[in-house]
């Protein structure tokens, strides 16, 4: 398509020579909708990922303003629980997965010498899909009996007596299914089949190793989810009884096979932003990745053992003790590569010469605050303990810790990082700061408090408690408020740094090394025409 | 994590004292007994052996959590102030290590070898359910529990445990009590220092049942049976609630688990078995359709009101309205069997538990409420539609 308009702008001159006709996207609104530019449909996963990380935030806000004291002030149970619900659909599969294939689109070419995506159109349409998707679960609030409020985890038999906002939530899941999966296929072709001449697999960036496994995860269980919401779908419609006990089916078969899906589920929104700390990092201390390897082995180790653990979150069903004892031993072996990739970002860190602009904030917030998520996840694998607390607000606390404090301060490091090759203007270095320490203080005063709230017994998904619990939820509320706010800080950031800003040279990171660097500031359309030679 | 912990419990506190400044004109009852204490930061004090093995075992996993937490951050908080450009720090360019690579895998190997060890103690602690003295039932419904006890002394008990925090409470026309939220009608009365064997199920969806200080937590499955145990060391009352979402009142079925001496059990045990042959309904009364309608409603706001609602509006379109429905002006027959049978795929469930008396009242009530105008069934009708569906499941049974 673009080959046969005229050049557009800034992006040709970018000095690698060639000439010029070929590499300007077409004007206007269809250059959105008919690109097959991996920088574009990048693009497009980032704003799309943004618009609902503020959407669910928005539904998070209501619920902590629901909590923020005892009794019921603001919505009914319903809706309480549709809050709940939506918030986590829409945060994991509207949010960070489609943040992270954003990321993946931006960087994967530039970073193995690619001109583009392997499949170009596919790539288009896998980002398409997630339009209708969205739009169903927004619509899902407005039909009769609202959207789903069965949580996140879609629980049969709860599930099944749901109102249609269910139909609607299994029809886009499904459809972000499918284009997770088509992501997933052109990021293994893409990485297995055009990296540049000499980037062998164990040269490879980390950003594209940790991609690439993720995207076999995720091949391996969208389907799975498929077939749980499916059997789901026709529980509920054409009379099957897959998780109905009156008719030979098992309730907690839906729970087997949601968390097959569900385990490794939680890595593939992981994985990927251990791949990004893996590049701050050792841009920022001016020092090669320590353990690049080691790293690739323990990625590998972590996705493996992802397929084998599923049941940890299900030690309260009544599964036997042979089982319970299985799934612990699997979880707590866990900590030993996560911890091996800790240990080697500081090692990293060791004797470099480290600065600390706003990326590597992030890195080295993202590295303490998700690794105190690493051990409640250790101190939650035990059994017994989890016995304990499972199904409440430490569970809530853990989870947020490892997906906000991890994958998203993650990605927030790595918009920084390479906001000035995106965009050729460095971004304004006070207001990420000031998001930062904003984003850091205001997550700990939202989320630790829930720890305390969790080991003294208060479940989640309650709109309302005992008034014992009351001061620790009225400090998370206020944190969730100044959470939320905080990120409109992420956004003026980022739009000025659109508009202009200083101009960003081919590498503004003193340490930072990788092909990505070798490209003109914004980089151009068309990344590498000419694959580069590795050495 | 404790040194995090004294930072932000600083943190916490100064926030806490804010907060309370703010809130301060609605102070906050006291402590829970057997509940939570205010602003508690650990687990529950325990009351049972296994509780107390779960509270050792959390301290200990906090506490070589928070020293490998100190070890970690201490080497990356000196070498984020050592390692820094800004002193004239220059990077050193090693990146690898067989030797350093090998010891931070099998450390951390062994550390949680040793954690899984001591776990695996009370994992099969917690699953021995076998010499029980007392059985327990637990129903989860959406959204009471019902309990019936099974074995051991007071067998044959049996009834339904709803939250009994007044409505004005919970949309703050009025104070908020102590046990706000986890306060119950009827709670489960059981002596203290005999293991208690619970086995749970569910009517409808999964529920769960759990006391913290018992350290006890096990989801109630419909068309399941699970179990689980506790032997209470300490008498007093003991509290907690649902712990799995099970809908729109998940939030509102709290358990109280009442421990009391030998001797206050018999006596409860007695006085029970008085309650319930004074309820029994005597066999031979001809019920006119008036007295019906007036059990029917009592009925009713027992079981029914929290789906289909007072005003018989329901909650469309989960849980249909009953005012002018053709199920209650239709065939009184069609009735009887939804009662008895539930309705597949709907929230709709059986209430076959129900007696043949409460059965013919609460029709009777829903036909005649709310400008309904269907004919009510008389308990006779009830007891020969069960017979019927009894029948018929002794013949199908008989040609498998």
């Amino acid at each position: 398509m673009s080959a046969v308009l005229p050049a557009h702008g800034h992006a040709d001159d970018h000095g690698h020579g060639h000439d010029d006709h070929h590499h300007g996207p077409p004007p206007g609104l269809m250059r959105w909708v008919k690109t097959t530019n991996h920088k574009d449909i990048g693009t497009l996963y980032l704003w799309f990922s943004f618009v609902m990380f503020l959407s669910g935030g928005v539904l998070a806000l209501t619920i902590r303003a629901e909590l923020f004291q005892p009794g019921l002030q603001i919505v009914n149970p319903e809706f309480f629980n549709q809050l709940t619900t939506m918030h986590g659909v829409m945060m994991v599969f509207g949010a960070i997965m489609p943040a992270f294939v954003g990321f993946a689109n931006w960087m994967i070419p530039m970073q193995i010498g690619a001109p583009d995506m392997a499949f170009a159109r596919m790539n288009n349409w896998s980002f398409w899909l997630l339009i209708p998707a969205a739009g169903l679960l927004v619509i899902s609030f407005f039909v009769p009996g609202g959207a789903t409020a069965a949580g996140w985890t879609l629980y049969a038999p709860l599930s099944t007596q749901m109102g249609m906002g269910m139909d609607l939530a299994i029809f886009a899941l499904h459809i972000m299914g499918a284009s997770s999966i088509m992501g997933s296929i052109n990021i293994v072709t893409t990485i297995l089949n055009m990296r540049a001449p000499g980037m062998t697999l164990m040269k490879m960036p980390m950003f594209c190793w940790t991609w690439l496994i993720t995207a076999y995860l995720l091949i391996a269980v969208m389907p799975v989810l498929a077939g749980a919401i499916t059997m789901v779908l026709t529980d509920r419609h054409f009379g099957t009884s897959f998780f109905n006990a009156a008719g030979g089916g098992d309730p907690v078969m839906y729970q087997h096979i949601f968390w097959f899906f569900g385990h490794p589920e939680v890595y593939i929104m992981i994985l990927p932003a251990f791949g990004i700390i893996s590049h701050v990092v050792p841009a920022f201390a001016r020092k090669p990745l320590f353990g690049y390897s080691s790293m690739v082995y323990a990625t590998s180790s972590i996705a493996i053992l992802s397929f084998i653990v599923w049941a940890h979150h299900m030690f309260t069903t009544g599964i036997p003790a042979a089982g319970q004892l299985f799934f612990m031993y699997a979880t707590m072996l866990i900590a030993i590569p996560t911890g091996v990739k800790v240990f080697n970002w500081i090692a990293t860190m060791w004797k470099g010469s480290m600065t600390f602009e706003t990326p590597m904030l992030f890195a080295t917030g993202f590295i303490f605050v998700f690794t105190m998520g690493g051990f409640t996840g250790l101190i939650l694998a035990v059994t017994p303990i989890d016995i304990q607390l499972q199904d409440t607000y430490y569970v809530v606390a853990h989870f947020h810790y490892v997906l906000v404090a991890g994958s998203l301060f993650a990605m927030f490091s790595g918009v920084y990082f390479w906001l000035p090759k995106w965009t050729g203007h460095m971004y304004d270095e006070g207001l990420g700061k000031l998001h930062f320490w904003t984003s850091v203080i205001f997550f700990n005063i939202t989320f630790f408090p829930m720890h305390f709230l969790g080991l003294a017994g208060m479940p989640r998904r309650i709109p309302d408690y005992a008034t014992q619990f009351s001061d620790f939820n009225a400090i998370a509320s206020v944190g969730a408020f100044g959470f939320g706010l905080s990120q409109l800080i992420f956004l003026a950031a980022v739009l000025k740094c659109i508009k202009g800003g200083a101009k960003a040279g081919d590498n503004p990171w003193e340490g930072a090394q990788g092909l990505e660097w070798t490209l003109s500031s914004p980089a151009p359309y068309h990344s590498f025409e000419t694959p580069p030679v590795v050495k | 994590m404790f040194a995090a912990n004294h930072v932000k419990n600083a943190v916490v506190s100064g926030v806490a004292t804010l907060t309370a400044l703010l809130v301060a004109p609605l102070a906050w009852a006291g402590n829970m007994q057997g509940g939570p204490a205010v602003n508690q930061l650990n687990l529950h004090e325990p009351a049972t052996k296994i509780a107390t093995d779960i509270y050792n075992l959390h301290t200990g996993m906090l506490i070589v959590c928070t020293l490998i937490f100190i070890a970690v951050f201490g080497a990356m908080f000196y070498s984020i102030y050592a390692h820094r450009k800004s002193k004239g720090h220059v990077a050193e360019q090693f990146h690898e290590s067989i030797a350093v690579e090998i010891a931070w895998t099998v450390v951390p190997t062994i550390i949680v070898i040793l954690m899984a060890a001591f776990a695996t103690k009370s994992v099969l602690a917690m699953k021995d359910t076998s010499n029980a003295d007392i059985t327990i039932k637990a129903t989860g419904y959406q959204w009471k529990w019902g309990y019936d006890y099974l074995k051991g002394e007071g067998e044959g008990i049996s009834f339904y445990s709803n939250l009994s925090t007044p409505k004005d409470q919970i949309d703050g026309s009025a104070p908020k009590g102590e046990n706000y939220m986890l306060e119950v009608d009827n709670e489960v009365v059981v002596p203290v220092n005999k293991k208690v064997r619970v086995v749970l199920t569910a009517q409808d969806v999964i529920h769960a049942w759990m006391i913290p200080s018992f350290g006890v937590k096990q989801d109630a499955i419909p068309g399941f049976i699970r179990d689980t145990h506790f032997k209470a060391e300490k008498i007093g009352k003991f509290r907690g609630q649902c712990a799995e979402l099970c809908g729109k009142e998940h939030g509102f079925m709290p358990i109280v688990v009442n421990v009391v001496s030998d001797a206050d059990y018999t006596k409860w045990v007695d006085a029970e078995k008085k309650k319930m042959a004074a309820k029994q309904d005597d066999p031979n009364k001809q019920w006119s359709v008036d007295e019906l309608k007036a059990r029917g409603e009592k009925v009713y706001a027992a079981n029914c009101v929290a789906c289909h609602q007072a005003t018989g509006k329901g909650v469309p379109p989960a849980f249909p309205p009953l005012e002018g429905a053709k199920i209650v002006n239709g065939p009184k027959d069609n009735q009887v069997a939804i009662l008895l049978n539930g309705r597949q795929g709907s929230a709709m469930a059986s209430f076959k538990q129900l007696s043949d008396v409460e059965l013919a009242a609460v029709i009777t009530y829903t036909r005649s409420s709310w400008g309904n105008k269907g004919e009510a069934p008389t308990v006779a009708d009830v007891k020969a539609a069960r017979a019927w569906d009894a029948a018929k499941l002794t013949t199908l049974a008989a040609k498998q």
